[in-house]
């Protein structure tokens, strides 16, 4: 019976884990903004076996909120075995070129207020000597893509941090596995477009995220074929690439 | 928003334009906003509904498949609470585990529990359970931007209307249902073969009250004094096993061929071949339940065999009293067409009455089966519905792709009543066909 604490545990990838993990009958500390939405989770994972679910309202951007967070989430659950880290948005990054506000609102959200999160959280990590951080990343941060750069620069700043955390903690008992998943049907991409034989369904990522924790994989791409994907992306020479429009 | 979302039967081709609604607390704005932008919608739930019923007449659902969550169970009563998109497997998922089994279950699990209850949907028991509604506790009806919450003691009129009411009524967003216990997640089934229709009915006669379960296949090719040769399947929930929850591997059929695989040729050879090698005496067989139930959830988007023109589901319901001969006519038209389906499922219907206004089962024999789209196959079926219409039966909504007016109105009475309780931004094409 793990302890699990989700960041952005009402996006459609960390619910998805949460159904899992429930069903074991682990116990949940769960963080989002939207109270309602918290509910709803709360009674889902309930029902499919859940041994206790205790909800924290929470901005991800408001980092003088993190601190009183963690206290209370250590207080409910003494111990934290795996630290899912699941918060973000996908930004326009249209809108993102137009306006500097935007571009680092959307870059706060999607990396540094990670990077916050982790650095409390490392330091708690560091004193129980045992568990598992879970970073959602992207495979959009393996490389920069006109089309959202803006993203694949804040989810690089996340992998390459989660890189350097993993070797500190390591030393410690304490293990950090890097998520990138592909393209996954979620509400974040609804609408888009995305090329059917390549979205994945939440469920069989969650699948493939339990499995990676469970092995204490370091980076994992999921669905796993996305790994031979960016390594042809990642292998075009800048000449062509930035002929591209991907 | 996605595109070209179809019903099972990929007949009529009117392909709809998606809006997905994820959270229970977001949905009285995304109907709003979805039904001021165009006019009208209608909740769509896992796209199981053959026909046009699932189709908005507008061409824009509401998906309400990503309201997947459950709400509260009661493991002692056993009663569970969920959202309306999810999957009937989701909720077995849950429940077997538990010692809990579907009081009523059709022959796919990939049914959502909002489409369950707004088709009224039956199963092999229906002789014992009545249908799905029967079983229905309670729900979340979204109307005219009001929430309400219909049992059989609050808004009656609102809960019968709704069951059976094809999605017209309001948004269904939750349900409460009562389950029913089991011992072991295994079926004990017998298989036999009969010679002709009359052997069916003497069958169904002898075993179906000593059965929970009860079906037969019929060979629908056969000609003469073989007219409804089949196999008679019944079953009972195992009193010892384990409560295991299927986890069949599945197939898939990869794409759609532009050309139907179901045709004279392989029909004939699959329909001899499966009356041949089903024994003459009663064999006894003891399996999981996925199969006994969900043969064909087994293979995943099964209906692309039918094609780019999709298929057609027939499926009629004819009173006990003329059952054995109007039964007859409508096989021997079938056969004579040489038209015919790889499973053609014959089953006889209980008095246990239904809640729903629109329910499709009465006291008598239902035959369903599946037909390729092609030219000539509205005079089959044109042929087909003044058999039951003389007969006094009926065709149930959640199949059809072309009943006419006339017949469904003389067939459903109550129509009218469904009318009056519509949420006048609900509409489908069924709907608008039937009743205009």
């Amino acid at each position: 019976m793990k302890r699990i604490l989700i960041i952005g545990a009402t996006s459609a990838i960390a619910n998805a884990c949460a159904r899992a993990w429930a069903e074991q009958g682990c116990e949940f500390f769960l963080v989002a903004r939207s109270v309602e939405k918290l509910e709803l989770t709360q009674a889902d994972l309930t029902v499919r076996g859940a041994k206790a679910v205790t909800l924290y309202c929470m901005d991800a951007t408001d980092f003088s909120a993190h601190g009183p967070m963690l206290e209370s989430c250590i207080a409910t659950m003494r111990q934290i075995d795996v630290a899912l880290i699941a918060h973000g948005t996908l930004p326009d990054q249209k809108a993102c070129e137009q306006d500097v506000s935007t571009a680092l609102d959307e870059l706060t959200r999607n990396g540094t207020s990670v990077i916050g999160l982790l650095t409390i959280l490392a330091n708690q990590f560091e004193i129980q000597r045992c568990g598992t951080f879970a970073v959602i990343s992207s495979v959009a941060g393996d490389r920069g893509r006109p089309s959202n750069y803006l993203y694949g620069t804040a989810k690089a700043a996340v992998s390459t941090f989660c890189e350097g955390l993993r070797g500190r903690m390591f030393k410690v008992g304490v293990h950090v596995i890097t998520i990138k998943p592909g393209f996954v049907d979620t509400p974040m991409t609804q609408g888009l477009g995305l090329p059917v034989a390549l979205v994945a369904k939440p469920a069989q990522v969650a699948k493939l995220i339990l499995k990676g924790i469970d092995k204490g994989s370091n980076t994992i791409y999921v669905p796993g074929f996305w790994r031979f994907i960016m390594l042809i992306i990642k292998s075009v020479p800048s000449f062509i690439f930035k002929r591209t429009n991907l | 928003m996605s595109d070209s979302l179809y019903s099972w039967g990929h007949y009529p081709d009117k392909p709809q334009s998606g809006h997905p609604s994820n959270w229970r607390d977001d949905l009285p704005h995304l109907l709003e906003q979805v039904s001021r932008a165009y006019g009208g919608t209608l909740p769509y739930g896992n796209g199981r509904s053959y026909g046009d019923s699932c189709l908005a007449s507008t061409d824009h659902v509401l998906c309400t498949r990503g309201l997947d969550r459950f709400i509260e169970a009661d493991w002692e009563a056993g009663t569970v609470c969920a959202e309306a998109g999810i999957t009937l497997a989701e909720i077995l998922a849950i429940a077997i585990p538990r010692g809990w089994f579907l009081a009523v279950t059709p022959g796919t699990q990939f049914v959502t529990l909002g489409g369950a209850i707004a088709n009224d949907v039956h199963g092999k028991n229906h002789h014992v359970r009545g249908t799905f509604g029967k079983h229905v506790l309670s729900f979340g009806l979204l109307r005219e931007g009001q929430a309400i919450v219909c049992s059989a003691s609050s808004n009656m009129h609102l809960y019968s209307a709704t069951i059976g009411g094809l999605g017209l009524t309001g948004i269904i967003s939750w349900a409460c249902i009562q389950l029913i216990p089991i011992r072991a997640s295994q079926i004990n089934s017998s298989v036999v073969r009969f010679s002709n229709l009359a052997e069916f009915f003497s069958l169904s006669a002898e075993l179906d009250h000593q059965h929970e379960y009860s079906v037969a296949w019929i060979d629908c090719l056969a000609k003469g004094r073989d007219t409804g040769r089949g196999v008679f399947i019944v079953g009972d929930h195992a009193q010892f096993g384990t409560l295991e929850v299927g986890s069949r591997s599945k197939l898939r059929v990869p794409f759609t061929p532009p050309l139907s695989l179901i045709n004279r040729l392989s029909l004939q050879a699959f329909n001899q071949a499966y009356w041949h090698v089903h024994p003459g005496t009663s064999k006894r067989v003891r399996g999981s339940y996925e199969p006994f139930f969900y043969p064909l959830d087994r293979i995943l988007h099964w209906n692309r065999v039918y094609g780019r023109l999709g298929f057609q589901q027939y499926q009629c319901v004819i009173p006990d009293d003329v059952a054995d001969v109007a039964m007859r006519e409508v096989l021997e038209a079938i056969a004579d067409a040489g038209h015919g389906s790889f499973l053609a499922v014959l089953k006889r219907c209980g008095d246990i009455k239904s809640p729903g206004l629109l329910s499709f089962p009465l006291p008598g024999a239902s035959l369903a089966l599946d037909f390729p789209q092609k030219q000539g196959l509205e005079k089959l079926f044109l042929r087909l519905d003044q058999i039951v219409h003389e007969a006094g039966g009926r065709l149930y909504p959640a199949k059809d792709a072309h009943m006419s007016g006339g017949h469904f109105r003389r067939a459903y009475p109550a129509w009218e009543q469904l009318e009056a309780l519509r949420d006048p931004s609900l509409n489908s094409h069924f709907w608008k066909r039937v009743t205009e």
